[in-house]
């Protein structure tokens, strides 16, 4: 008679390294998925929010519709966004993705419009007066001084997204949540550990790697306090 | 179109509503999960940052505290604390995650509040011979109230939007009728339950907007 093996798995410990060699591909293929969900979303959601918040800027009408819209969208919880949008796309990555994409429209529109209201009038007449016209105005001198406020709401929308893509486990296309969700199920601790651990510091990652972005593309804000 | 009056049909089915995992029946967890987290969370949170608020220390803590809460899943809380011995505790895990999710949005709310009151307010009231106590009850408080309800509204807004997860994790509330439109494979089901939390988020927001109105003005805000 064979003993079971008493390893970590089998005891079911938190913290478990032969689940980490074991189980390497699946964590991978995981943290590929969360990615590429995060990503994806961010990146369509900050071209549809970019023109977005310009509209928004030059017609002032049009600011206040589109920040009720954005806000509201952004009320709707998680689970039921992604609920709400099953008709539309099925099961799919792309329903994750498109909630994803609709819950950063409020940070990223709120943020960049914010940024763009910032510009001092002196500015904007001062390159008038150079004779710039409105859309070398708006993207040689608007959107680099907006940068700063529109890189604080993409560094919100880009770690929100990383958080709330793990609800995507509902539809099976929620990167770490997938193996968060089976963990559960079979009461896998070191399964629901390691993956919460990693949605974490995909986060974090992601957001310093913002920070370091911001730095390497504004250099004037840093010029200003040396 | 067709899926929208199928929900349509669900959702003015009585019998949906009346059973005992009826939609009344959830809607009553959900309410009674949202405003316990709430309260939890403002007793924890409101007394810290006003304290601070009021020394004018840890503003970075209570700012980074926020920032670090949104990095962490709210669902992988959630789990990691129902494998725990709390799991067998009935919605404890439930309530312990959705107040570790809502004290971030309070605390740098109230701080940041706090801060913003006007030093020379603050001063004429230290010349006047406040204590600190007096000084943060009653001159700082109530010109941070606005602030601090801001942060109240939102924490309330999210508690009733993330509630909806503890029901991917079996929990009562009303993610249950997505959760189970979704075993059911039934689609109108699941767009009914989504629609119901929806516009149920969308009337804390509006009842905390008309509070916002009704409360009585004060300070130069």
């Amino acid at each position: 008679m064979t003993a079971p093996p008493d390893d970590c798995l089998a005891r079911n410990e938190w913290i478990c390294g032969d689940y980490l060699s074991t189980r390497r591909h699946i964590l991978l293929d995981a943290v590929g998925q969360h990615l590429q969900l995060t990503v994806l979303s961010v990146l369509i959601g900050l071209a549809i929010a970019l023109p977005l918040a310009v509209l928004a800027r030059r017609w002032g009408w049009a600011a206040g519709p589109v920040l009720a819209v954005t806000t509201v969208l952004y009320t709707i919880p998680s689970l039921a966004m992604f609920s709400l949008l099953l008709p539309v796309y099925g099961l799919s990555a792309a329903l994750v993705v498109a909630g994803l994409v609709l819950y950063s429209l409020t940070l990223l529109v709120r943020n960049i419009l914010a940024g763009l209201r910032a510009v001092p009038e002196d500015t904007r007449q001062a390159a008038r007066g150079m004779g710039y016209g409105p859309v070398r105005l708006l993207l040689t001198v608007e959107l680099p001084l907006a940068l700063p406020a529109a890189m604080a709401g993409l560094r919100i929308a880009t770690v929100s997204a990383v958080s709330l893509a793990t609800v995507g486990a509902i539809v099976g296309f929620g990167g770490l949540g997938n193996l968060i969700y089976a963990g559960m199920n079979t009461y896998f601790k070191a399964q629901v550990l390691t993956a919460s651990v990693l949605c974490v510091v995909i986060a974090v990652a992601a957001d310093l790697l913002l920070l370091g972005i911001q730095w390497l593309i504004t250099p004037w804000t840093r010029a200003k306090r040396g | 179109m067709n899926t929208l009056t199928d929900a349509w049909h669900w959702l003015t089915d009585s019998a949906h509503w009346a059973r005992d995992d009826g939609v009344w029946h959830r809607l009553g967890q959900h309410l009674v999960l949202t405003v316990v987290c709430l309260v939890i969370s403002c007793l924890i949170a409101l007394p810290v940052a006003l304290v601070l608020g009021h020394l004018g220390r840890g503003g970075a803590l209570a700012v980074n505290i926020s920032n670090v809460g949104r990095a962490v899943p709210t669902f992988a809380v959630l789990v990691l604390l129902l494998l725990t011995p709390l799991g067998d505790r009935g919605e404890g895990p439930t309530v312990v995650a959705l107040v570790l999710f809502a004290v971030p949005p309070l605390l740098t709310n109230a701080y940041v509040g706090m801060r913003e009151v006007d030093r020379d307010v603050v001063r004429a009231a230290r010349g006047m011979g406040m204590t600190g106590g007096q000084l943060l009850w009653r001159v700082e408080a109530p010109l941070a109230l606005p602030m601090i309800m801001g942060g109240v509204r939102i924490a309330a807004v999210q508690l009733v939007a993330t509630a909806t997860i503890a029901a991917l994790a079996g929990g009562g509330g009303l993610g249950r009728i997505i959760t189970a439109g979704f075993n059911l494979a039934s689609t109108p089901q699941v767009v009914a339950g989504a629609v119901l939390v929806a516009v149920f988020a969308l009337l804390v927001e509006a009842v905390f907007e008309a509070a916002e109105r009704l409360l009585p003005r004060r300070g130069t805000r």
